[in-house]
């Protein structure tokens, strides 16, 4: 009974999306984070992005799989070829019915965006693991405690 | 069939750890089966880029997300708390928070003082020196004399407050409330082989720096010296009875899947407010056909909870995000009974930090505070960390009603059936959550947030598994005596959570392994007449 897992168990449902799902996906990102001269970072559609997005659907696979194909029909069939001003319409549909399944969805998005390199450092955070490096937590004052102190115990007797 | 032991404990987390390690010196042959693996620190979150993401799969807090093959399912759809468990050498230690609270004198006696419940049948100085004796263990930082407590110091000194447990100190004392650093099991020095904290992130899913006390490097390493053996990847299926009335052994599955039977001397339970109460539940014979030593009807019943309401803030300034540990400091303002309130017992306020960017975004999203399209990226700058919370943490009393049972349907991987769980909030509960979200909404505004939003009780599951096997000196209505053993079978112990009779409003890991110790303790003087 191991803690780690070699291999997503079927239950999960199918890890690999199809061409069109890749393409719905993508465009679906690319109104949910749009890239930005602004702020120096890439939307979620960039392909690195998608990429990783691709490979991580793990436990939410059944889940990304369903929000696609809703989008899909909200959209007539095929929400990438629709123009975008139709796709803001189809994706304000697919916030209001998506659901678990878009809010699973979306998790996906934001867990691959928001730890590509780019958008990393448009946010002043370094672009690493925690481990080992770690950060610096503000050292307090202690001193603040002296009102706390003055007011003495609070615990009840027993 | 193997040679058998003379103890046999089944669980290895905060419990079995510590009750492993004081029993170790009395030669004994001590064997622990633990359902989980050894999982290395080089295999948890903090090591790679995917940090955060895996705190939704495989490192989730929540058994029924990850589904890990350690993991058992429990069905907890009748719980609006859900249910938190890890199953590795550790156990629910590799994935707490850390906040190291105990419980204060008057949790023990709430019949006595407030007319509710029952009273414990030990109080607080009866666990003392076991309480310093775990702190030693694992390593606990804080800051003594704590005007909330009988006073008591720690090993180490506290975790910085940082920015958000500075700007709420402030608001703290303008308002005039208590507060103090929390008591943490986390190394802020050095200590005993273990690295200083050097602020990694939430110390939920395991720390890959070794400075959050979980058992798996605390007790166990120090136990396995001194001869406790330790199996892993062996799940318990059901606790044996001999025809003499005394607990025989345990059947249970190895890493193999072949079932085993471990013929003991002395069963004791370590498998946490969950785990204990099922494996009895399932252990049925014609003595005792509605489970193991469960003749008053206990096992099981009383289970609390610790409802959990958060309230978080957002800040025009910068707060600490999630570069550091969870905890900061603690207010137990109003922690003891107070009627006019509107309630019997009460609430600690626990201040913490923030999420990283993921979960910044994700409740950005999901709240309609960020937009999606080209607002997104300004409303993120606008939020990303400059959040911190508080969470309520109850003192749900314990009522029959909220209870596990096995479920009908539900097995796990071994076919063992699984829990269910019913759990509601009683009027009393309700009313305290209430009272603690407008005091902790007031301080954060007090404290200067320009946003405020409040989670009753979906998301926050703190695992405090509590009460499903109390202790009393009555076996009409408690499970285990005053020093843990069953009052059914006399060589059967319980020793984590399920044997608590109240569970205070505090995060109950120092008073659970302060019990296993303090049983481990009564058990060694009693050694001669330990069955009569």
């Amino acid at each position: 009974m191991s803690n780690t897992l070699a291999n997503p168990p079927p239950s999960w449902g199918d890890p690999t999306l199809t061409d069109a799902e890749k393409r719905t996906l993508a465009a679906m990102c690319a109104r949910m984070i749009p890239a930005s001269a602004e702020f120096k970072v890439p939307g979620a559609d960039d392909p690195l992005i998608q990429a990783d997005i691709a490979k991580s659907l793990g436990r939410d696979a059944t889940a990304v799989h369903e929000a696609l194909a809703l989008l899909d029909r909200i959209a007539g069939g095929d929400f990438a070829a629709l123009p975008v001003a139709k796709q803001d319409e189809a994706c304000a549909t697919l916030r209001a019915e998506g659901g678990m399944n878009l809010t699973l969805t979306t998790r996906i998005v934001l867990q691959c965006y928001y730890r590509d390199d780019r958008v990393m450092i448009s946010l002043g955070m370094e672009p690493r693991p925690p481990f080992p490096k770690g950060h610096v937590l503000p050292q307090g004052d202690w001193s603040l405690l002296d009102p706390v102190r003055a007011r003495g115990k609070i615990w009840r007797d027993a | 069939m193997t040679d058998p032991v003379d103890i046999l404990i089944i669980g290895s987390g905060a419990s079995g750890g510590a009750f492993a390690w004081s029993m170790a010196d009395t030669k004994m042959r001590i064997v622990c089966l633990e359902q989980g693996d050894w999982v290395k620190p080089t295999d948890y979150p903090a090591n790679g880029r995917d940090w955060e993401a895996r705190r939704y799969s495989d490192s989730d807090i929540l058994p029924n997300r990850r589904q890990l093959p350690a993991d058992y399912p429990v069905n907890d759809d009748n719980s609006i708390t859900k249910i938190a468990t890890y199953n590795a050498v550790g156990g629910g230690t590799v994935h707490y928070a850390a906040h190291f609270p105990r419980l204060h004198p008057s949790d023990f006696r709430v019949r006595t003082l407030d007319g509710v419940a029952e009273d414990w049948p030990i109080n607080y100085r009866t666990l003392e020196p076991f309480f310093t004796e775990n702190d030693r263990m694992m390593g606990i930082s804080g800051m003594p004399n704590d005007p909330s407590y009988p006073d008591h110091t720690y090993p180490m000194p506290p975790i910085p407050p940082g920015r958000s447990g500075t700007r709420f100190a402030h608001a703290l004392n303008r308002l005039g409330w208590h507060w103090w650093p929390s008591a943490a099991a986390i190394a802020t020095q050095d200590y005993e082989g273990r690295a200083a904290c050097i602020n990694l992130g939430h110390c939920l899913p395991g720390c890959a720096q070794g400075a959050k006390a979980s058992t798996d490097i605390t007790y166990w390493p120090q136990a396995i010296r001194a001869g406790v053996e330790l199996r892993t990847n062996c799940r318990v299926r059901e606790i044996t009875l001999g025809p003499d009335g005394m607990a025989t052994g345990a059947i249970y599955y190895d890493r193999d899947g072949q079932e085993v039977f471990q013929p003991a001397h002395v069963v004791v339970m370590a498998a946490n407010g969950i785990g204990t109460p099922r494996l009895l539940l399932n252990s049925k014979s014609e003595r005792f056909p509605n489970g193991l030593a469960n003749s008053s009807d206990l096992v099981g019943r009383n289970l609390m909870l610790h409802p959990w309401p958060v309230v978080q803030g957002w800040f025009h300034e910068e707060m600490d995000g999630q570069r550091g540990p969870i905890v900061s400091i603690w207010s137990k303002q109003f922690y003891e009974t107070d009627l006019s309130r509107g309630f019997t017992r009460g609430y600690m306020l626990q201040f913490g930090r923030g999420p990283g960017p993921v979960g910044e975004a994700q409740a950005g999203i999901e709240s309609g505070r960020m937009p999606w399209g080209e607002g997104h990226h300004a409303a993120m700058r606008r939020y990303h960390h400059r959040r911190a919370h508080i969470g309520v943490a109850c003192d749900d009393l314990p009522e029959p009603h909220n209870r596990i049972t096995l479920d009908p349907v539900l097995k796990d991987s071994h076919g063992i059936p699984a829990p269910r769980i019913d759990y509601t909030l009683s009027p009393n509960t309700a009313a305290m959550m209430e009272h603690g979200i407008a005091r902790a909404t007031e301080l954060m505004q007090e404290a200067g947030a320009h946003t405020t939003t409040v989670s009753r009780t979906v998301l926050n599951y703190p695992g405090h598994l509590l009460g499903t096997c109390r202790m009393g000196t009555n076996p009409a209505t408690s499970v285990v005596n005053e020093w843990g053993r069953s009052h059914d079978v006399r060589n059967l112990f319980v020793i984590d959570g399920s044997v608590f009779v109240t569970g205070g409003g505090v995060n109950p890991t120092s008073t659970i392994q302060a019990i296993a110790l303090y049983i481990a303790n009564e058990m060694k003087q009693r050694l001669d007449t330990l069955f009569d």
